[in-house]
């Protein structure tokens, strides 16, 4: 605000525009905040508050602290089940989104090989077809080789719907490290192998991690292919859409604070990689 | 130690010849510079020997290996790049020490070693930092230190001072030259730039579009161009050329008759070097058009006979633009060369004093 009055008296005849354009971008971004922000309010709040408090309108400002809810969540039967579930699945999604989305985003970036645009375009395109379009054939398919209703089932799901943004995140990470250090670890006596080993990877490893990351949110938000494939071992999220309409109140609450922190965490973690994967320079 | 043939070695990029047949040998210990203006295939040649990209055809043979097959780590060869690739992500100590961890040297030898071509390269200081501490000239200096450090049987650097500016590339030039000479190691050096490649080279190869135009020691190249185009491209100012007519035995260049021309079929163009002249009562005749003085000399710009001719003439003659100006070539410095292919007709042979070119 002191900028804004030293420039207005510098410059009064331009101060007004400026200062138009700024107002709308502060309400703007005030707007959007408040979008995102007042949902995940109500949600803490209601998860920390005491079972009767929930119901309670209008809210108290202090937000009371009371763990009842939790408890009352931690305690219903099948949640933490779901939980362990849930981990085991984005867990897999993410070692196994590493674990095939680093090489083809590494032949990305460094190979020069026929159909590597289609390639990349594929990549995309599995983002295309809508999962509900998928979901009966691939319950069928599941059943079939025995895969339905398994964390290992899921976790490949998920690895489907990871790996578009793995691969590119990683294609791009890969192509920010210069060649030429590949190349000089080459000629001081690293085979190609031993190059990725001790150059690339020690210099990519944050972004592969970021990358891991991503999977593993996108895993742990995803609920269509979970409450489909699964009966037994449901994930968290499959099994609050399930019990959403029998569920006391309380239970909603603490289940969806549950399910975004984990996304809130490591969302904030990486957003200097997400930053970077849509081309906004961040340093 | 090593001595590097290549022979017949081109390389195709698509539709595009980068290389035709190439041919040089250097010599074990041989400082040689690939010397040629940008896109004439020198890092193309370069990476082809290190085992960075494959030829099209031809062989490279390293201390009597046939080197093709082979991958970067297996050729005896260390490499300076462009941009220095010091790993970022190391310390400069980590950086030196890479090749001799990756050769399984016992750490107190790699200690011994890292501080010996440290100390060569007076970065003794900076061993502890990350190379996003360091500035170009000791990223540089880190480069050339952890390629030296393998003790390798060949050297090749591409443009290693060329992204440093022009007062630290004349301290790092003549401080890189001490450090070579000391470790006689067989290098090939790629370089744009004529004076690096004069001060530095053994043995300078000049690069045109995709060809070795001429192999030769520095002076050879600078008085006995071998084409026109090195004539053209190497000293600065360049070579002066003018158009010859046959005259008997000699040739009439600008009016001027010239008796000892070369007895060849084809058409002549003559050629002379901008201070190879001196004022004269008779020879080439022409008109001043611009005057600079550049400290001991001044370079002289004349109309010849419709063509652009320079000359650096001693500081003490008076000059004026406008003025009619006779000058002969001193004895024995006229280059004749094949006016269609470019290619010289004068003996290179000869022996050239040395002058302070
Ligand atoms: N990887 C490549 N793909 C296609 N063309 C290339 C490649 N590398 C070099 N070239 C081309 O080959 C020619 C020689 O390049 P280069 O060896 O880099 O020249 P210099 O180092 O002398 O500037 C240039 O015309 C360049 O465009
Ligand atoms: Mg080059």
């Amino acid at each position: 605000m002191t900028s804004l009055a030293t420039t207005e008296a510098e410059a009064p005849a331009r101060a007004e525009p400026r200062r138009s354009g700024r107002l709308l971008m502060a309400s703007a971004v005030a707007v959007l905040v408040a979008w995102v922000l007042v949902p995940i309010y109500l949600l803490v709040v209601n998860a920390f508050g005491s079972v009767a408090a929930v119901s309670a309108w209008p809210k108290s400002l202090v937000p009371e602290f009371d763990l009842s809810s939790l408890a009352f969540f931690a305690n219903y039967a099948g949640v933490p089940r779901a939980l362990l579930n849930s981990f085991l699945v984005a867990g897999l999604t993410m070692v196994m989104s590493i674990g095939l989305g680093a090489p083809a985003g590494y032949a990305l970036a460094r190979f020069r090989f026929p159909g590597a645009n289609l390639f990349r375009l594929a990549v995309l395109m599995t983002r295309a077809f809508p999962l509900p379009l998928l979901a009966l054939p691939l319950t069928v398919l599941f059943i079939r080789v025995g895969l339905d209703d398994t964390i290992i089932g899921l976790a490949l799901v998920h690895t489907t719907l990871a790996m578009p943004f793995a691969v590119l995140i990683m294609a791009s990470l890969f192509l920010s490290i210069p060649e030429e250090l590949e190349e000089a670890a080459w000629t001081l006596g690293c085979s190609r192998l031993s190059a990725f080993r001790k150059v690339v990877l020690p210099l990519a490893l944050p972004g592969i991690a970021a990358a891991g990351i991503f999977a593993f949110v996108i895993s742990w938000n995803e609920v269509f292919a979970a409450a489909v494939l699964t009966i037994e071992n449901k994930t968290l999220t499959a099994f609050l859409l399930q019990s959403l309409d029998v569920s006391p109140l309380p239970l909603k609450f603490a289940g969806g604070a549950v399910l975004i922190v984990p996304a809130l965490l490591f969302l904030f973690a990486v957003r200097k990689y997400l930053f970077s994967l849509w081309g906004i320079a961040n340093r | 130690m090593a001595d590097i043939d290549i022979r017949q070695v081109a390389k195709r990029f698509g539709n595009h010849q980068a290389l035709h047949a190439v041919n040089l040998t250097v010599a074990d210990g041989e400082f040689v510079v690939l010397l040629g203006a940008s896109g004439s295939g020198k890092t193309t040649l370069l990476r082809i020997v290190a085992g960075l990209e494959k030829a099209s055809h031809g062989t490279v043979i390293i201390g009597g290996r046939r080197v093709d097959d082979l991958p970067p780590r297996r050729r005896g060869i260390a490499m300076v790049f462009q941009n220095y690739a010091v790993f970022p992500h190391m310390t400069v100590f980590d950086n030196i020490g890479f090749g001799l961890a990756m050769q399984k040297v016992p750490a107190a030898e790699i200690e011994r070693r890292v501080r010996r071509v440290a100390e060569l390269l007076h970065i003794e200081e900076l061993l502890k930092r990350y190379s996003g501490q360091l500035s170009g000239g000791q990223r540089q200096r880190v480069a050339v230190a952890r390629a030296l450090a393998v003790e390798p049987a060949v050297l090749l650097m591409d443009e290693p001072l060329s992204n440093l500016d022009a007062l630290l590339r004349l301290e790092m030039r003549a401080e890189l030259k001490g450090v070579l000479q000391e470790s006689r190691t067989t290098t090939i050096y790629v370089t744009h730039d004529q004076v690096e490649a004069m001060s530095l080279a053994d043995r300078i190869a000049v690069m045109h579009e995709g060809r070795i135009v001429q192999a030769a020691p520095a002076t050879e190249v600078y008085h006995h161009p071998a084409t026109r185009f090195v004539g053209g491209f190497i000293g600065n100012p360049p070579m002066n050329f003018l158009p010859a007519e046959r005259e008997g035995e000699g040739a009439r260049v600008a009016g001027h008759l010239f008796r000892d021309a070369p007895a060849a079929d084809a058409a002549l163009l003559f050629g002379i070097r901008p201070e190879d002249l001196v004022p004269a009562g008779k020879g080439l005749a022409g008109r001043v058009r611009v005057v600079e003085p550049l400290g001991p000399h001044q370079l002289v710009t004349m109309d010849l006979a419709g063509h652009l001719f320079r000359v650096v003439l001693d500081n003490d003659l008076a000059v004026r633009p406008g003025e009619t100006l006779t000058l002969a070539p001193r004895p024995g410095r006229v280059r004749w060369f094949d006016a269609d292919s470019g290619v010289s007709l004068t003996q290179t042979t000869q022996p050239e004093p040395a002058t302070g070119a």
